[in-house]
């Protein structure tokens, strides 16, 4: 009988949904109108990030009889997100079969100073990061996947650009630098010296990294996957705009044909209202800040 | 040198083609009509989530092209999603899709993420890892199907004519078997 080794699978799952996009849902109608219009994994939670930001209060995670019945509306994989540092409400969404956790920035934060200890679990975890330091301290605590934090629930792309920006910066440098120096870089990123030498080796994380938060037409789509990304998160992006099966057909078709101009000029048009959108400087809650 | 399009709308397309350029075999990714050019010598459909390669290549006016060269006797290895791509039927599903393989496939048929693992069972008489996530299986063949792996009593892998199928994931291992075994087919 062969091992099953559970963290390669997890991240094997991930490397299945490159190139694709994964929406935020908060109904079994939401998440058929997603699948049809191709999403490669739908985000089970009842309020969206932009929902959350205007209602205030403490975000916990979704019910998860409202999580099941989205897991019975579609084939396709289904996320739930959990509180930072709250491994019950993880536990709990492991026990329904779910089949990935985002230890997100979006909920309000259970823990101020740990993360879950994501190695207890047999199923993957997301993280959000807003550089190489945040990215390998999750992955050192067993995420399986990586995307931006960008500020989910702006429609602001700014935050998601200056996150992967900065994360590729730096695995540029770790890449350039020499051997020698790697312990001292691992010192100041506050990281383990095996992760960064495997940055260094192979010149990217050793997980998948999607772009995430602020993403709202199929031209911030494409701009993400030129940066870098592998695939993106969708939020209020979709359901909080005029068309939503039309504008969510329009982003998968730009994940796919990212470097085509000619294609994306044709997906952008007639798409109807675009979420609203609120910009960095008129928030007062900034998620990103939220586990470092 | 040989030249293999690996469709490239979703997925784990990118892990066929750096097992292919360690077999000293050229790969082109194929992301709308114009990349389908006349001197493929083969087509890789890979891993990732067949209901959004379906609805792409439906979209993109790729479907009714690839289904006419697999007809018409091009070479195809379909691993995973790809492999629910080219069954003629599915038990539970409708997606857009070539199928035009004599197999009836399950979808999901593990369960969820939970229920991927690895193993090492027989290919076509070699011992080989696999690595089913999410996975599908065969669950009947036509006469004309020939059965290449069988896991705990479920088909894995098979083979008709010109189209070889595998319900895991060569790509994501160091084993390269299974796509030699395919360069083989179009040699």
């Amino acid at each position: 009988m062969v091992e099953n080794d559970r963290y390669s699978l997890n991240k094997q799952l991930a490397q299945m949904l490159k190139g694709g996009v994964i929406m935020d849902v908060t109904s079994p109608e939401q998440a058929r109108i997603a699948e049809d219009a191709g999403a490669c994994a739908v985000m089970a939670l009842e309020r969206i990030p932009a929902d959350i930001r205007a209602a205030g209060g403490v975000s916990r995670m979704s019910d998860p009889k409202m999580i099941k019945s989205i897991q019975e509306a579609v084939s396709i994989p289904v996320m739930a997100k959990v509180r930072i540092g709250h491994f019950v409400e993880a536990q709990i969404l492991e026990a329904i079969e779910i089949d990935y956790i985002d230890e997100s920035e979006v909920l309000s934060p259970a823990d101020d100073i740990y993360h879950i200890d994501k190695t207890k679990f047999k199923v993957p975890f997301v993280c959000g990061a807003r550089d190489l330091g945040e990215a390998l301290r999750r992955i050192n605590e067993g995420a399986s996947m990586i995307r931006t934090k960008g500020e989910p629930g702006t429609g602001d792309i700014i935050q998601a650009v200056r996150h992967m920006r900065k994360m590729n910066a730096e695995i540029r440098r770790i890449q350039s630098i020499s051997e020698d120096e790697l312990f001292e870089a691992a010192k100041v990123l506050e990281v383990p010296y095996d992760l960064l030498k495997n940055v260094h080796e192979n010149g990217r994380l050793p997980v998948v990294n999607f772009a995430a938060g602020g993403i709202a037409t199929p031209a911030d789509a494409a701009l993400m996957m030129q940066l870098g990304a592998e695939g993106v998160f969708v939020g209020s992006g979709i359901f909080k705009s005029g068309n939503p099966a039309k504008r969510a057909n329009a982003i998968v078709r730009a994940v796919t044909n990212y470097q085509d101009p000619i294609l994306l000029a044709e997906l952008s048009e007639d798409l109807g209202e675009a979420m609203v959108g609120i910009n960095e400087n008129e928030i007062a809650l900034l998620m990103e800040e939220r586990g470092k | 040198m040989t030249k293999i399009g690996v469709l490239a709308l979703q997925g784990a397309f990118i892990e066929h083609c750096q097992i292919l350029r360690r077999l000293a075999v050229d790969c082109v990714e194929l992301r709308k009509p114009a990349d389908i050019s006349q001197d493929l010598d083969g087509l890789i459909l890979p891993g990732g989530e067949s209901t959004v390669m379906g609805k792409l290549l439906n979209n993109l006016g790729m479907l009714i092209p690839i289904r006419k060269m697999i007809s018409e006797g091009l070479p195809v290895f379909g691993t995973c999603a790809g492999m629910i791509l080219l069954a003629q039927r599915l038990s539970e599903d409708s997606i857009p899709r070539p199928g035009t393989m004599d197999i009836t496939v399950r979808r999901n048929a593990y369960g969820r993420q939970i229920g991927s693992f690895n193993s090492v069972a027989t290919f076509a008489g070699k011992r080989v890892p696999m690595t089913f996530i999410r996975a599908p299986y065969i669950e009947e063949a036509g006469s004309e199907v020939q059965i290449l792996s069988v896991v705990d009593g479920h088909i894995v892998a098979a083979k008709q004519g010109n189209q070889l199928v595998t319900a895991f994931h060569p790509e994501l291992t160091d084993d390269l078997t299974v796509h030699q075994y395919f360069l083989d087919m179009i040699s």
